[in-house]
Order: structure tokens, then C-alpha cells, then sequence
């Protein structure tokens, strides 16, 4: 009960920003629509509906991100955190509200893509279910990242590393806008070796209803899920401690 | 009866002695002030009587339970509004009213009386639907305490309530902390000595963490000799450089 009542004021924190929702839900949609529009006049593979709108969706979530550290980081510095230290509420209680809200909102982003992805034409299949409830699990990944980075950094720090870093990194090493192999080398290795560029395959696989094609990179994501989320954990019960 | 007991209370940030043995007791019911220039320790002392810092050494007793060990317990006896506006600034001012309802567990029917109850109590109503963070300076710092309010503290620790607010906002915002004496045992820290006068039953007066002087503002500025409690204030802490 006391853990909803704080995950609600964040959600509605988060949704009454217009420039959460501009970010948020506009910036994955204009991109679909504009990278659609630049494979129907010059086609490239990579750029196929079907082979895009999964890449869009994982680079989406990197807002969530930005909301998540966003609001950890302003709540510090307002003292709002301090006060609300001093209430029964629990350290669970924390990171559950700053957690749980942003995976309806991450869920929405998503179903809003794929109706966008739709009617440009992508084919209306179960695997798009699929594709969504697994963005869930994806999500963790990128929210872990934001109550890591909300713990250590103050609001203006997280514009720029969630807002302009974390962003261009995850599009850049996601193999979404340009196909990895081209650049290859060291390029090649290290965005292997994070997470990206295997949520968006992850994603494409399910898309595409191949199952078996989500190995291995489900684990990576979910490793890394794992250690962000248990790193975010520890950082944000060390800064309340701090506090 | 005391309201709160401090037994030695030190707390030291590696080099630094924040808080130095400091012993004293706020009777219940009490206004009572921390006062000192900045670095005095005030800040730091209420911190560590609302549990939000361990002390490094001593301990203090809120109603007879300890911040060491009790500190659920201590925690439901208080309230604390911080020094910087401490309200969700998304929300209207109801929803930061019901925001700690919430995070205090109470059921719908308490929750509606206690926002109604407050509400009235400090005249929030003429901006009750507006979002926190638009309210201007003196708005915000008397939703910060309605917030204080809600869990009906036994102990309320108001830290530098009136900063940066213009001369009627403050005088406004005096009034309502008057209106609280006598029902709870308030702590006030504040820089202002006109303030800590006017409102407080005690004062204590800090300077390196350390306590130079705890009693009623008439009693300090006899001790100091002055009738003037800025002048008292002045005498007793350059005569602690000295």
C-alpha cells in the first residue's frame, strides 16, 4: 500500500512532463516514420519494418532511462527523499515505486510503435505480443540503469550521461541503424560484449517468430539486467544511507 | 516530562567534528530553537534525532526511545521539514498531502480527514488543486509542513522554515508555527534571531558543534548583558572564539 501510493506520484511525476511524453513517445515514432520513409525511397534491409521496429522500441527504452534517473536525482536534491526517509516507508518500498511505474510506460511505448510499425505496413502477428512481453524483461535492463545513475548523479549530470550519452551509445552499439558488421573490428566486439545490440536481437527474433533465435542473446540481457539492477540496488541503499 | 534527552551526541565526519558531546533536553510541548552561524551543528543534530545519521558517539532518547536503537519507533514519534522545500513538484498540493498519507499507511476514510484537517488547519485551500511547483516560495514552505503534519507528530523538527522567504511570508509562516505550540514539541533551527525570539519557549546556541548557552531568550541576554538578543547572540559566540 505505502510502496503503490509512492509508485503512483512517480508515475504521474513522469507522465505530467510534456517533455517525457515529446521524448518518450514522439522521438521512437518520428523515427520509425522517417526511416520508413527513407526504405521506401532508397530500400535497405536493415531498415524493413519488420527488421526495424524492434530496434526502434529497445532504442526507445533508453528514455526510460532518462525518467527513471531523472526523478531519483531531482527527489534528492529537493530533500523530498530526505523527508520521506522518516516515514515508515521501507528501502523495498524505494525501489519498487521508482521501478514498477516506468514498466507500464515502457509497455505502452512499445504497443504505440507497433501500431505506428502496423500501419506502415508491418503484418499484425501473435509474435508482436510476444515481441512486447518480452520488453518487459528488456525494460529491467534500462530502468536498472536509471536507478543506478539517479543514485550517483545529480539532475543536471543525468541530462547529459542518460540524456545525450546513454542514448547515442544504445542506438549506436544496437545494430538498429546501421548494420555492425560493416564497421566490424573492435566496433564490432565491444557492442557485442554490451547488451544493445542483443535486446534488439532478441526482440527481432521474436519478432519474426523464431524462437530458438533469442539464444543467447536473451542471457546477455538478462545478465546484464541482473548485475545493473543489483549495482543500482546497492548504490541507491548506500546514497540513502549517505543521506 | 522530556520530550527528547541528548547524552553526549558526537558525530565527526572523518576530520571534522560536526556535533561535539552535546547534552540536553527539550521538555514536551516545547518551541524549542537551535541557533548558530553556519557550521554550528544544528543541521547536523537534527539529523541524527530523526534518524536520517548515525552518531558517531552518545546517543539521545525521543520519549524515552533511543535514535540507536529504537529507530522505527523514534521514526513514528516525528515529523521533519527539511531546509530545502522538501514537496513533490509534479503533484497538486492534495496529492502531496495524500503522497504522505500514503507513505504513512493510512486507511482512505483517515487519509481524506487528515488532507481536510490540515488543509483548514493551514489555510492551504486557496491553492489546493495547483501543482506544488508553481506555488511561490512561502506557499511551498507551508505545504512542507502540512506534509510535517500529517503523520500528527509528537515531535516536529522545522529546519530553517523561513529561509529566503520575504518579510509577510514570514510573519504568516510564524503565526502558524505559534499555532502549534503547546500541542507538540517543536525544534526550530534557524539564522534568525528575531525569529528563534519571537517564537521560541529556549534557545541553545551552537558555534563548532558545540553548546555555549541553552535557555530563554530573556535569560541569555541577561547573561550576555544586552538587551538586545542579536547583541546577545554576538557576545556569546565571539566570546567562545576568544
Amino acid at each position: 500500500m505505502r510502496m503503490l501510493t509512492f509508485a503512483s506520484r512517480n508515475t504521474k511525476e513522469i507522465l505530467r512532463d510534456p517533455l517525457n511524453l515529446a521524448f518518450g513517445l514522439g522521438f521512437p515514432l518520428v523515427l520509425i516514420a522517417l526511416l520508413s520513409a527513407i526504405q521506401a525511397n532508397a530500400p535497405v534491409n536493415l531498415f524493413e519494418i519488420q527488421h526495424l521496429t524492434p530496434g526502434i522500441t529497445v532504442f526507445g527504452l533508453s528514455f526510460m532511462t532518462l525518467f527513471s534517473a531523472t526523478i531519483i536525482s531531482k527527489d534528492r536534491g529537493s530533500c523530498l527523499l530526505q523527508r520521506l526517509y522518516t516515514t515508515p516507508l521501507t528501502p523495498v518500498d524505494f525501489i519498487l515505486g521508482y521501478t514498477l511505474p516506468i514498466i507500464p510506460i515502457a509497455v505502452a511505448q512499445s504497443v504505440i510503435c507497433y501500431i505506428v510499425a502496423t500501419v506502415l505496413g508491418l503484418n499484425v502477428t501473435v509474435n508482436v505480443v510476444y515481441a512486447i512481453a518480452f520488453i518487459i524483461p528488456v525494460s529491467l535492463l534500462y530502468i536498472g540503469l536509471g536507478l543506478l545513475c539517479g543514485s550517483v548523479l545529480d539532475d543536471k549530470q543525468v541530462g547529459g550521461i542518460c540524456g545525450a550519452l546513454l542514448t547515442n551509445l544504445s542506438a549506436w552499439l544496437s545494430g538498429t541503424w546501421f548494420d555492425l558488421s560493416l564497421v566490424g573490428g573492435a566496433f564490432q566486439k565491444i557492442a557485442y560484449a554490451l547488451p544493445f545490440v542483443h535486446a534488439v536481437e532478441t526482440e527481432r527474433a521474436i519478432l519474426a517468430g523464431d524462437f530458438t533465435g533469442i539464444f543467447p542473446h536473451i542471457w546477455w540481457v538478462l545478465g546484464y539486467a541482473t548485475i545493473v539492477f543489483t549495482a543500482a540496488v546497492l548504490l541507491f541503499l548506500r546514497q540513502m544511507k549517505k543521506q | 516530562m522530556d520530550a527528547i534527552r541528548m547524552e553526549g551526541l558526537t558525530k565527526k565526519y572523518k576530520d571534522v567534528v560536526a556535533v561535539d558531546d552535546l547534552s540536553l533536553s527539550v521538555r514536551k510541548g516545547e518551541l524549542f530553537s537551535l541557533l548558530g552561524v553556519n557550521g554550528a551543528g544544528k543541521t547536523t543534530t537534527i539529523k541524527m534525532l530523526s534518524c536520517l545519521t548515525q552518531p558517531t558517539s552518545g546517543d539521545a532518547f525521543l520519549n524515552g526511545k533511543s535514535i540507536r536503537k529504537d529507530t522505527s519507533a523514534v521514526k513514528s514519534l516525528i515529523a521533519v521539514s527539511p531546509q530545502e522545500t522538501a514537496i513533490a513538484p509534479g503533484l497538486s498540493v492534495h496529492e502531496n498531502l495524500e503522497l504522505m498519507c500514503g507513505a504513512h499507511g493510512f486507511t482512505k476514510e483517515k487519509r481524506n480527514a487528515k488532507v481536510t484537517e490540515l488543509t483548514e488547519r493551514l489555510g492551504l485551500e486557496a491553492v489546493i488543486k495547483k501543482k506544488a511547483g508553481k506555488l511561490s516560495g512561502g506557499w511551498q514552505r507551508r505545504l512542507s509542513i502540512a506534509m510535517a503534519l500529517i503523520s500528527q507528530p509528537e515531535i516536529l523538527f522545522l529546519d530553517e522554515p523561513t529561509l529566503g522567504l520575504d518579510v509577510l511570508a514570514r510573519s504568516e509562516l510564524w503565526d502558524m508555527i505559534r499555532s502549534l505550540k503547546g500541542r507538540i514539541t517543536i525544534i526550530l533551527t534557524t539564522h534568525y534571531m528575531e525569529e528563534a525570539e519571537a517564537l521560541s519557549d529556549r534557545i541553545a546556541i551552537m558555534k563548532d558543534g558545540k553548546l555555549l548557552i541553552c535557555d530563554t531568550p530573556g535569560k541569555i541576554k541577561e547573561t550576555a548583558g544586552t538587551d538586545h538578543f542579536d547583541q546577545a547572540f554576538v557576545k556569546i559566540v565571539k566570546g567562545a572564539a576568544e
